[in-house]
Formats: structure tokens, sequence, C-alpha cells
């Protein structure tokens, strides 16, 4: 049932072979990185500016307004006309700033979205690197972002700005533990870290289904904390612009801020992407037990259609609640995690693993 | 008592962390500076500077005629515009002793209220932007669109309609200033509840306002914050009621009280006394007598020499208009007590040790206008 889907793995298999065919086995290699390197940085660009728009519009239907509709056909070219115009702004220095990490902030932040991007299956086969600690390695690597938030809010030698990164830390740092601890209900359940094989896992029904209450659990969860973690709404705290002016990047301007700008929607679309992969199943089409008709007219589906179908919903979810909620304060949100949602999915934790000993779960 | 209460004693240090808010920053709601003192995120102290956008009304209107100075009202809380125009011309009616005609009593009861309902939606708009929840603003905005049509199609002018002069109305209303006051009234219930889903049930909205910047009554009459900000501490003081002007006291309506002082009673107190307008307006509207728009006044206004004053209720508290005159067209020496002024230098005793997000809050839920501050 599954040979059906077309695997992008014979694609990528066959450039492979025709590379080594007529190069060194190092030149190939290397030629892949960097052939990999330019598509992801083609992707990663091409995202960031949709996702922009995609908020933009979005936020104009929530708010009863149209939304860009002037340059390019529906706006559609609004951002990138924005992006225009930030690359061409200028970078003011700022006195008595750090220079060095003023400068080096930017990369962090958006080095460490740009590494998170490697390990996330796309569709059937399409993947950078398959490692086999694939959700661990997206954890660590997507929260060295907040390295790049401190230096920026401490080098740019102003007020609003440590105070945005003061908050960006205890904020990250805190909701980092549920993140994980939501992920690990899922990875308990797949008994794997591959995100391959955690995909493959779910191949006759997605972990929210066939995990049930415990599953829920874990992806409102999830869903809550991770919005934390990229600093959005309700939890923007970090740049919380009736406060704050702009937070950690008050005193950025031109590219260096548009770096900060597209490193967060990158975040937002990998949050979603990790979500999607792990309770709604990737590129993993919607599957009925037995309706073997219905499973097979869902295959027909590329893969690449559904896994981008469940991320963008994700994505939308997370930005209703941006444009609908008001910002928590700093000793709320902070009550939230400690409080509530940590004991939370520690327990669910707990309820998981004896859930999956006993077998009480759909498979 | 109250003297105690004022008394804000500020010990500056020098190592005090110091962060300006503002003149230009998003939740001062203009060219205000507040020099807040941080501990962490917590506020130790606050000085708010004034005087970025002082223009020197009551100077400039020393040397205009009583028919010029409604202009430059306009601009000091150019949100109850409206009130502000009454204000003087209620002053220079009385001292005159002029009875100004039934329907002028009527139409300027009617702008009030439409003035309260525009400025109460903005209010409710930036309140919703200071607490982080972005679309208030456009759904308050929306409303308050159809408050400022009816205004233009009357006026021409939708925000400073200088529309009063002493003695009644500059030109009659639309013929159909009435028919569209009421469908406004209409079309607004329905829409209230939209406000209530949006924000006012909102747990995290709860959270960020329920027992923040608590306010006695005592430090209420104290620094003499009027107007909803003062009614949310339960001080009766809506000059409406206290001391009424125009057709209020023909007209049934409540003041609204509450007892709790925080930011989100202020809150209540603005989102009852909208639908208290829209009540007011459907009783007063069909009541409009025909008649002149205008009592019969000489070109030169002249006030007998004397001291007048004038309170009214606007949007924001009590602005009293003080005149002293010496017999020529243009007065001696005006002086206006502006709400927002008193309601800003209580800020500091609400604010004090709490975080910064509440020092936003609370400054949102005093719906402070800055140009009305500075005058």
């Amino acid at each position: 049932m599954l040979l059906e889907i077309f695997s992008f793995s014979t694609l990528t298999a066959n450039i492979d072979k025709s590379l080594h065919a007529w190069m060194a086995p190092w030149l190939a290699v290397v030629t892949e990185l960097v052939i990999i390197g330019i598509v992801f940085l083609l992707f990663y660009a091409v995202l960031g500016l949709f996702l922009v728009y995609l908020e933009r519009k979005v936020c104009a239907i929530i708010q009863n307004r149209i939304g860009p509709n002037r340059v390019g056909k529906w706006g559609l070219l609004q951002t990138v006309a924005d992006f225009i115009k930030l690359i061409t702004k200028e970078l003011i220095p700022i006195r008595n700033a750090d220079s060095f990490l003023f400068n080096l902030a930017p990369f962090i932040v958006i080095a460490a979205s740009f590494m998170a991007m490697a390990a996330i299956p796309f569709a059937k086969g399409l993947h950078a690197i398959d490692l086999n600690i694939g959700i661990f390695y997206i954890i660590a690597v997507s929260s060295l972002g907040v390295v790049g938030i401190l230096i920026a809010g401490w080098s740019s030698n102003s007020k609003y700005s440590l105070i945005g990164a003061m908050r960006s830390g205890a904020q990250i740092v805190s909701y980092e533990l549920s993140v994980g601890l939501s992920l690990l209900a899922v990875v308990v359940f797949a008994g794997t870290m591959q995100l391959s094989a955690i995909v493959e896992s779910q191949a006759n029904g997605w972990w929210i289904f066939k995990g049930h209450i415990p599953a829920l659990i874990a992806f409102i969860i999830y869903l809550i904390a991770s919005t934390a973690e990229i600093n959005r709404g309700p939890f923007d705290l970090a740049e919380a612009e009736s406060e704050l002016t702009a937070g950690f990047h008050t005193e950025y301007s031109g590219i260096k801020f548009a770096f900060f700008f597209l490193a967060e929607y990158i975040n937002m679309f990998i949050v979603a992407a990790i979500a999607a992969t792990m309770f709604f199943g990737g590129w993993m089409p919607f599957h009925i037990g037995h309706w073997d008709a219905f499973n097979r007219v869902m295959d027909y589906i590329p893969s690449v259609v559904w896994f981008f179908g469940k991320t963008f919903f994700i994505i939308y979810l997370i930005m209703w609640f941006k444009w609908t909620f008001p910002r928590l304060r700093i000793d709320q949100l902070l009550n939230l995690e400690w409080k509530y949602l940590l004991p939370l999915s520690l327990m669910n934790i707990v309820i998981i693993a004896f859930v999956v000993l006993m077998g009480w779960y759909f498979h | 008592m109250s003297e105690e209460i004022i008394k804000n004693i500020i010990v500056r240090e020098d190592e005090d962390y110091i962060v300006n808010m503002g003149p230009q920053h998003p939740s001062t709601h203009g060219v205000l500076r507040l020099e807040v003192c941080l501990h962490g995120e917590f506020v130790n102290y606050l000085i708010p500077h004034i005087g970025y956008i002082h223009r020197g009304i009551e100077k400039m209107s020393e040397s205009d005629t009583y028919k010029q100075i409604i202009h430059l009202t306009d601009r000091m809380d150019y949100l109850s515009a409206h009130m502000n125009n009454e204000a003087v011309c209620l002053a220079v009616e009385n001292a005159l002793g002029i009875e100004v005609p039934e329907r002028v009593k009527y139409i300027r009861v009617i702008l009030d209220e439409l003035t309260r309902l525009a400025s109460h939606h903005l209010w409710w708009s930036a309140f919703g932007m200071d607490l982080g929840a972005l679309t208030t603003f456009f759904y308050g905005m929306r409303d308050r669109e159809k408050v400022l049509a009816i205004f233009e199609e009357s006026f021409g002018s939708r925000l400073l309609h200088s529309f009063n002069i002493p003695g009644g109305l500059m030109h009659d209303v639309h013929p159909n200033f009435q028919k569209h006051t009421m469908e406004f009234v209409r079309y607004f219930r329905k829409k209230l509840p939209e406000y209530k889903q949006l924000l006012t049930d909102n747990i995290i909205f709860h959270n960020r306002t329920k027992g923040i910047g608590i306010m006695p009554c005592e430090t209420a009459v104290a620094f003499g914050v009027t107007g909803p900000s003062g009614r949310g501490s339960g001080f009766a003081c809506d000059v409406r009621k206290v001391a009424p002007y125009g057709v209020y006291d023909k007209i049934e309506f409540k003041e609204i009280l509450h007892e709790e002082g925080d930011s989100f009673s202020r809150y209540l107190v603005r989102m009852e006394e909208m639908e208290e307008s829209l009540n007011i307006l459907e009783h007063v509207v069909d009541q409009v007598p025909e008649g002149d728009y205008t009592a019969r006044m000489k070109p030169i206004i002249k006030l007998p020499e004397g001291e007048y004053f004038q309170r009214v209720e606007t949007a924001r508290g009590e602005l009293g208009v003080y005149i002293v005159s010496d017999g020529k067209k243009y007065p001696y020496r005006i002086k206006f007590r502006s709400p927002n002024f008193s309601n800003l230098f209580v800020l500091n005793t609400l604010a004090k040790g709490g975080k910064i997000a509440d020092l936003v809050a609370i400054c949102g839920s005093l719906d402070l206008v800055i140009p009305d501050i500075d005058r």
C-alpha cells in the first residue's frame, strides 16, 4: 500500500549515482552539500517571505481587513518589496554597543533555525539528513537561538533590549521543558527518535488518534509551549510592543532586523512541522484502518502536499492565537509553565508509559 | 488625609535603573514621557514629564474672541471635542443669561453621547493593543467609523467639528441626523456583545487587569480623578448627575459605579457607559423638538465683568472652564481644569510596586489623552 507513494529517495539516489559516475567521491559529496545548501537557502528565503505574506493575510481576515493587495496579484509580491526595502536600508551603528556581538547575534539566531530545517522530513524520502536522534537534534539545535537573542539584548546597550532579552531567556528556558516532554510522549509511543521511523509508525493512523487522550494532552501542551518558545503572541513578551517597543531587536535595522524577523517565522514553520510530523503523521496520508479504497484515494495525494497542508494548518492555529489573545505578564507566563504545564506533562509521560506498557492504544 | 495620599516621596539615587517610556512610545498614546525606575521587572517609582505638546491654549485664548476660543478647545481632548466646545459655550451662555432653544439642548446631548461612544471605542481599541490583543483595534475602529460618518454628514468634519457656538449651533443638523443616529444605535447594540467575546470574557485579560492598579475611593478623591476612572473606584463624580446641564436632568440614566477600583472595574465602567449612552440616545433621539438652531446673539460677544465657571462631563472626566472677564470681547484669563491632568498624576501611586506590564495596563485603563494634559 505504502509503496504507491512516490519516494523522493529514488530521485536523490539517481542524482547521487550520476554525480559519483563522473566525479571523485569526495568531490561528489562536496557538490551534494553545496546543492543542498543552495536549495535550503532558497527554500528558506521563499518560505520566510511567504509566511510573512500569509500572516498579514490571516491577520487581515481576522481583523476585518483586506490585507496587502497592491503589489502583484493579491499582493503576493508585497513581502518581496518589503524585503528589498529592508536590504537597502542603512545599518545604523549603535554607539557604545559591543559591535562584534551585536553583529554576531542575528547570525546565531538565523543559523539555529537553519540547522533545524535539515532534519525535517518534508515528504517521503525528502530530508537532508535522517539522524537516528532526529527529534532530539531539532530540539537541541532550535534552542540555540536563545543564545543569539540574549547576545542581541546584551550587546545593543539598550535598556529595552536588555529587559526583552532577559524575559526571552527565562521564557525559552522554561518552555523548552514542556516542549521536550510533550514530544517525548510521541517518542514513547513510537519507540524511536528517528523522524522517518516516527512517520512510518503512523501509517495506520496518526499518533493524535492512536494515542487518544494522552496524545491529545501532549499535543495541546506542545502547541502552547512551542508558541511560547518561538516568542509569539500571546507569549510575545520578549518583544512586547506596547511595553518594550520591540524588545531584544529594538536597536537593529535593515537586514540584521530582517534576520531576526525571518528567523521568527522560520521557527514558527519548524515548530509546526514538528507538530505535524510527531502528532499528525508528517507526510503520511490520512488512513482509516481497513478502508482500503479510501486509503488508496488518499495515497494519490502527494506526500509533500500532506506535509505542507498539516504544517500550514498548525501555522494557522498559531497565528490565530496571536491575533486573538491579549499578552500574558511575565510572572503569569512562568506560573503557567512551572505550575501547570510542566507537572501536567510529567504526569502525562507516566500515563503514556503505562498506556504503552499495557498496550492500551490503537495499533 | 488627602494630603498624605497625594504626597509622593520619591528618592532618586544614582544607581537607579531608569527607563524613559516616551515621548515616543507605543503605549503612552501620545507624547508623554514617563521616567520609570525599574528594579528588574518591577516599577520602583515613575515621574511623568509633560509639556511636549504644550501649545499655550489658555494664553492664546486671552487674545481670541469667545467664538474663536471654541476652535482651540477642540484641540485639548480631541476625542471629546464636542464636550470641550460645549463647556465654553455653556459658560458664555450662562454668563450672558441666554436661554438656548430646546432643540439645541437635545442635539447637544445626542452629540455628547455620540462623542462619548466614539471616544470609548477608541479607548477600547487602544486598551486591547496595550495588552497585546491587536485585533481589538480594528473592531473598535470599525464601529467608531459609523459615529464619525454621522458627524461628517452634519458638520463636514469628523474629529474636530467646532460645531457649537455660544448661543447654539453653527447651523442645523442634516435632515438624516436622527435617522442615522438611530441606525447606529441599533447597529451597535448588536456589535457590543462582540467586544465582550473578544476581550471582556478573556481569561488572560482578567489576569492582566483584575486587582491591578487598585485605586481606593479616597485616593481618587484626593487626586481629583474623575470620569470613568474615578467611578471605577466608587467615586460618584458624574457631572451629568451632580450638576446637570443641557437636558440631562430630564433624562433617566444610570451613573455607572464600580467599587473595586482596579483596572478591570475601570474597564467595566466604560463598557457599561457605552451601553448607557446607547440608552440615552435611544431615549433622546425621538424627542428632539423642531425650532431654531441658535438663539439670537449679538455679533460681538462681551461678557460682563466677573468670574464664570462651568463644568461638563467629557469622556474622560470633569472638564471645568473658568473665565475671568473684564468686560471686553476677549477673556481676561481663561483656565481649563482638564480631567486628564489629574488622572495622570495618580499613575505613580497606582503603578508603584507593580510590573512594567501592569504599568501599561494601568496607563491604558486611565485612558489618557496627552494634548489635554499639556493644553
